[in-house]
This record gives C-alpha cells, sequence and structure tokens, in this order.
C-alpha cells in the first residue's frame, strides 16, 4: 500500500475535505463557518460531482449540525460534520449527547479563537471549551497529520465508540498550502473497512428506545460505561496510530517527540507551534542548549502517564497554551500536565505560557526567548514571578 | 380511515403504563397519532412531558424506534435520521419503508425549537411534525411560552393584583408553517379522534414535510377535572378558539363548521382556573377582547378557506 505514494499540495481544510471524500459518509450535516467553511464547501462540491454517496443536510444551525449529525449516526450511519469557535460553541450542548450515546462521530475542527471580542483567528479556546464533553480531542500541526488523524479517526472512533474532533489551526493551518501525500482511494476504503454499528435505530431486527430518561437509580452507572470508554480509550488509539504507521509509513502517538533523547530542557505544545518550535530545537542545538520538543496530539484521553514519562528526567519544562481558560491558574495544558505529574518522582520544574491569543502571531525569536528563559530557570539562574507568563500580550 | 373499532384492534405503537398525569392529553395525542400509523414509523421526541413520561428507564412506552436527545432539537434529530434512511436505502440496508414523526409541545416548537423545525421543513425532509400544544412550559411546571394564550395564569405571567396573567396574544404558529409552503399542515383537537386520525393517514400519505397542530388540554396547567380532557379540547374547537382546519398544497378547508351554533369564548374558558381571575367583574373587557380576537381569527380564517378555492 504505503508505495503508492501521491504528493500534492492541500491547504489544512482541502486535506480534511478529501478525507471526507474518501470516507464517504452516510450523513454530513454541516454549517458554514469562517475558517472551517471550506470543508463543509468543498465536500459540498463532491456530493455535486457525484463523488461520494452522503446524504448531505445543510441545516439551519450548528445546533441542529451536530443534533442531525446525532439522529443520523443513531439512525446507524457513519456521519460527520465540521465546525468551528462559535459554531462549536452551539453544538457544545449536543456534545456530550453525542459521547453519551456512544456515537463515533468523527468531527474536523478549525482552531479559532471565541468571542468576546469578536475574532476569526487561530487560538484553541473553543475546543478547550469544550474539553469535558466526552469527545476525544487530536491537535495537528500540519495538513498531513489532519488527513491521517481523520482517516485514523474512524478507525479510532468507531472502536472505541466515543465521538473524535480533529483540529488544525485556524487560518494558519486551515488555509496554508504544503505539500502532503494522499494514500490511494481504495487503500483507503480497506482501511477502515464498513461500519457496522452494534445499536442502531433502524435496525429492523430490534426496536429500540434511545435517550431516555435515567434518573438517580441508573444515571451513574450508564455514565459510568462511556467514562470507562474514554479511560480505555488509550490503548485502541495506541494500537490504531501503530497499525496507520506500519500500512502507510507515517508514525503518531499520543504525541510526538523531537529531539528529546538527551533534552534537558523541553517546549510542550500544541498545534502549528510545534513546526516553529523544531526550528527553534535546531537553533538551541547549534548554541549548544540541549533542548527538545514534545508535540502534544492527543489531549482527550489525557495520556498522563505517557507524558509524565516523557518529561522524566528534563531538568525544566514550558508548557504553550493557545488558550487561557480564566480559571486564574494557567492555561487547560498546563493544568493538566501539572495534574498529571503530581505523582511522578523525575518531574521538571515547569513555567508555562499563554501566546498567540486572537491569533497573535509567535515568532522564532519568541520561542527562543522561552527557550532560553527555562535554560536559565533549570540552572536557577532565572525565577518568575507567576507560574505563568502571556507572551507576546501588550502591557 | 379506519373506524374506531378496526383502530382497537391494531398493535399498540405507544403503550399504556406510561406515568402521564391522569387525564394527560399529550398521552392521547401520542396514542392517536401512532394508532393512525402503520407502526412502520420512527419517532423523534423533544424534550418534554411526553418524553419525559413515557421512557423512563427501563421502560419505555414506543413500541417503535425511538430516539430523544435535547428539547430544542427534534426536528433536525428526525432530519439526521431520515437522511440516513435514505442513505441507508440506496445501499440496500434497508428495504423496509419508514415513516418518520417527530413530537415536541409547545415549548419545544413553538419557541425553542422554532428554528430546527422551521429549517427541517425547509430542507423538505419527508417527516411529519406534531406539536401537542398545551399551551405552557407543563414539564417544569406551567411557565408561560409564546403559546399561551391571552389572559392565562401562568406561573410566569401569573394574575396578580396588577396583572391579569399573560397580557400577550398566542404565537400562530400554524400560520408560521403554512407560510413555509409545506405539502400538508393542519389544526386539530384531543377530543376529535375521527379529524386526527384522517389528518395523520393523510400526512402520511403525503411525501415532504408536514406539521400538524395538535390543541391539547392539560388537567394540570390549565385547571380542570381529569375527567374533562376530552370535553375541554372539544369547547376549543366549538367555541372556535382552536378551529380545526387543514392547508394542502395551499389550500385551505375547514374541517368543523358550527355555522350559527359557535359557542362564546367563555364556554371554553369558564371550566378553566387558569382563566378563574377574567371572571371577575373589572375582567369583563378582557374577556371581550378574547372574544374579539376569536371572532376576528376566525374571519380571517373563513376568509382564507373561501379565496384559495376560488
Amino acid at each position: 500500500m504505503a508505495d503508492k505514494k501521491l504528493t500534492v499540495a492541500r491547504t489544512g481544510n482541502e486535506a480534511m475535505a478529501e478525507a471526507m471524500r474518501q470516507i464517504n459518509p452516510d450523513v454530513v450535516a454541516a454549517y458554514p463557518i469562517t475558517p472551517a467553511t471550506e470543508i463543509a464547501q468543498i465536500f459540498a462540491g463532491f456530493v455535486a460531482d457525484g463523488l461520494v454517496d452522503t446524504e448531505f443536510v445543510t441545516v439551519e444551525s450548528e445546533h441542529s449540525a451536530m443534533s442531525a449529525t446525532i439522529g443520523a449516526a443513531a439512525a446507524g450511519g457513519r456521519c460527520m460534520t465540521a465546525t468551528s469557535s462559535q459554531g462549536l460553541m452551539l453544538m457544545a450542548e449536543m456534545l456530550p449527547i453525542a459521547s453519551a450515546l456512544r456515537l463515533p462521530i468523527v468531527m474536523p475542527e478549525v482552531n479559532r479563537t471565541i468571542s468576546a471580542p469578536i475574532n476569526i483567528h487561530c487560538d484553541h479556546s473553543d475546543t478547550m471549551f469544550v474539553r469535558d464533553s466526552g469527545w476525544m480531542q487530536v491537535y495537528c500541526e500540519d495538513a498531513q497529520e489532519a488527513y491521517d488523524s481523520v482517516l485514523m479517526g474512524i478507525k479510532i472512533a468507531e472502536k472505541v465508540r466515543l465521538p473524535m474532533i480533529v483540529s488544525t489551526d485556524g487560518f494558519i493551518i486551515s488555509h496554508c498550502m504544503a505539500n502532503m501525500d494522499l494514500i490511494d482511494d481504495r487503500d483507503v476504503k480497506d482501511y477502515i473497512g464498513k461500519y457496522k454499528p452494534q445499536t442502531w435505530l433502524l435496525n429492523p431486527e430490534k426496536k429500540i428506545t434511545i435517550g431516555c430518561l435515567d434518573l438517580q437509580d441508573y444515571y451513574f452507572e450508564h455514565k459510568m460505561v462511556a467514562i470507562d470508554a474514554m479511560r480505555n480509550a488509550k490503548s485502541v488509539i495506541k494500537e490504531c496510530c501503530e497499525e496507520f504507521g506500519e500500512k502507510f509509513g507515517r508514525k503518531y502517538g499520543f504525541f510526538d517527540t523531537y529531539k528529546m533523547e538527551d533534552a534537558e530542557v523541553a517546549i510542550l505544545a500544541m498545534g502549528s507551534l510545534a513546526g516553529t518550535a523544531k526550528v527553534v530545537v535546531d537553533n538551541m542545538r547549534k548554541t549548544g542548549r540541549k533542548a527538545g520538543l514534545i508535540k502534544m496530539r492527543v489531549f482527550r484521553p489525557f495520556p498522563a502517564d505517557e507524558l509524565a514519562r516523557a518529561v522524566s528526567g528534563l531538568k525544566a519544562l514550558a508548557i504553550m497554551d493557545r488558550s487561557d481558560a480564566m480559571s486564574g491558574l494557567e492555561g487547560p495544558l498546563a493544568v493538566e500536565t501539572k495534574a498529571a505529574l503530581y505523582d511522578s518522582a523525575g518531574k521538571p520544574k515547569i513555567h508555562s505560557y499563554v501566546y498567540g491569543l486572537g491569533g497573535r502571531d509567535v515568532q522564532i525569536s519568541e520561542i527562543e526567548n522561552v527557550y532560553k528563559d527555562i535554560c536559565d530557570f533549570a540552572q536557577a539562574k532565572k525565577k518568575f514571578g507567576e507560574n505563568v507568563t502571556y507572551l507576546g500580550v501588550r502591557e | 380511515m379506519a373506524t374506531l373499532k378496526e383502530l382497537a384492534k391494531k398493535p399498540k405503537f405507544f403503550t399504556n403504563g406510561h406515568r402521564g398525569c391522569a387525564g394527560c392529553g399529550a398521552a392521547i395525542v401520542a396514542r392517536q397519532v401512532m394508532m393512525a400509523t402503520e407502526g412502520n414509523v420512527v419517532v423523534a421526541n423533544a424534550t418534554g412531558c411526553l418524553e419525559v413520561f413515557s421512557t423512563i428507564f427501563p421502560y419505555t412506552s414506543w413500541n417503535v424506534p425511538f430516539i430523544h436527545s435535547a428539547f430544542e432539537n427534534a426536528a433536525a434529530t428526525i432530519s439526521g435520521v431520515e437522511s440516513c434512511y435514505l442513505a441507508l436505502k440506496k445501499q440496500k440496508k434497508i428495504d423496509k419503508n419508514l415513516k418518520f414523526i417527530a413530537f415536541g409541545g409547545d415549548g419545544g416548537t413553538y419557541d425553542i425549537g422554532l428554528q430546527s423545525l422551521s429549517g427541517a421543513m425547509e430542507r423538505g425532509h419527508d417527516i411529519l411534525y406534531v406539536c401537542y400544544d398545551n399551551g405552557a412550559y407543563m414539564n417544569t411546571g406551567i411557565q408561560r411560552s409564546s403559546a399561551t394564550p391571552k389572559g392565562a395564569n401562568t406561573t410566569t405571567a401569573p394574575a396578580g393584583k396588577v396583572e391579569q396573567g399573560k397580557t400577550q396574544k398566542k404565537k400562530d404558529l400554524t400560520a408560521v408553517l403554512i407560510a413555509h409552503h409545506v405539502p400538508y399542515v393542519a389544526q386539530a383537537v384531543v377530543g376529535d379522534w375521527t379529524d386526527l386520525t384522517k389528518k395523520v393517514e393523510k400526512a402520511l400519505s403525503i411525501t415532504g414535510p408536514k406539521f400538524i397542530n395538535v390543541f391539547q388540554p392539560c388537567r394540570l396547567g390549565w385547571g380542570y377535572d381529569p375527567s374533562k380532557t376530552v370535553e375541554v379540547g372539544r369547547l376549543a374547537k366549538e367555541t372556535c378558539f382552536w378551529p380545526s382546519y387543514e392547508v394542502e398544497k395551499g389550500k385551505y378547508r375547514l374541517n368543523y363548521d358550527p355555522k350559527d351554533k359557535k359557542k362564546p369564548v367563555t364556554e371554553f374558558l369558564k371550566p378553566q382556573a387558569r382563566f378563574k381571575h377574567l371572571f371577575k367583574k373589572e375582567n369583563e373587557s378582557l374577556l371581550k377582547e378574547i372574544q374579539q380576537d376569536v371572532d376576528d381569527a376566525w374571519q380571517n380564517l373563513l376568509k382564507m378557506c373561501k379565496c384559495t378555492n376560488e
């Protein structure tokens, strides 16, 4: 399979739409929102040209997009939608319903900040807002990863029976063209296989009631099944990533590491910042600093043990959050990483940064300063006044 | 149309044993609508009384595939189910012919679910949406909705020393649906089973989006004896407070015309505790106003029946 290499230039949105074409879902229900609009728009072109068999439902809101997708997935189909920012927020009510109903919906998402003030550019506030909705979450660095993750997502979601968000950084990835390798249509078809739902509304053999009123006597047990599914999802993700790597030659995990073998200081980041940070790691290495990078891909389920192992032995770690949960603490990645390391013996010193809100550009020089600062922090040459630094914000 | 005897012999697609109040009109709507089908239907339900009292785990009153997900989205949910049916049918994964019915109360239909309903109707899904309109948020404890009639006492627009219940008119949702130019829109009442059965049968024989607005007495929220549900429903029709009519491909048809036996609206209002304060001497003008509103709407409906059939 892997030797059929089809190298193309695609934007993040084109790559995710292409994955959707190859998946050929039974139903796609979607609503336009910048910067994710193109995904549904490109897909509509596939529908119009007869390239997919999908029933495409042009709903009147994202709430209905998710509601129709839930209805269709519960009915027994392989179903998808796509959104961003305010759209995701409007879907928010329906997201835990999709996960509790154990519907393996895969949703390409484009990270855009949330209002107010209204702003269409990238940060991770939108998906972080719904991080506790029972959806698996994968953050992608580039178009290739987004494409691969959507395909893998189908397999993972259907095995785990939980929905998944696969996101790219708005405009930075969604609208920028990059070289990537496509997988042959037939190979995708073989890889994802046919969808066989366990229970489905339209099953003529068995009439079922979905969405019962579930009171004090049963709710907890039913919720527990979904909680367990998320806890067990890690093993499925691991297996699926390994299988994908063997089949198609691109290896993914809960996170990817760059020059971590002998690293003394590292950055933990998500999404497109990883690309910038890799350049900086190389620059740092030239100046004798043993710098490394951990690019977090899977945020839900949170790979706590794996992350604790990956950072053990580091002298200092900088955690980069592209959102602030307004918790009065730090960004969500920092808070959760710290929680993950609580029981870890070899945990590094940690300082966290919130950067790039509302699409504020991040320069190489700024990331170089982050590395330099945590090098000094590691050697106790620098103290931070607070646990978190807001990077690139004017005072 | 099936006779009452035939209907009674049919399998129960909405079964007894649910937890509706004694005299619950919503259960009558569900029962009669389901009776009018052949059982080859899939049901979606908005959050509300009907969903709550008919699906308490581990029990269900639904002897057909049933889905509930949230309050404002029964129409969007059934859109998704119907779309999936089309997709699976195309792939020959299903060979049966299925019909799709969504139920929502007035809160889930007139108010919070209006956008979802409008979207589904505009997109042309082959679905029947049945609103059971009891004129308030009964499930949460009788709060006013846009379907609450003028003057009604509710917990969020109570009749007090200064206010006399809801000050605004009831929204004419049926007209809103007619304006969507869907193939079939109708109004019916609890208490006229032949009329409702006919309408459901007709609606299900038509391809495309259909809407039936069933006026449903609620003994708890309206405050009358549980044995009077059917009677109160009929009074709504006989006073023309809730005319029974249908609009098929734009043509209006009256299904009940009292002619010179049109009862005064007070006959409908009087048995209900929610209108009790209107019968105080000082509220006479309000009663007159309500009668005038009913008369105006009735005249308008007669005009529409005439002019769309000329």
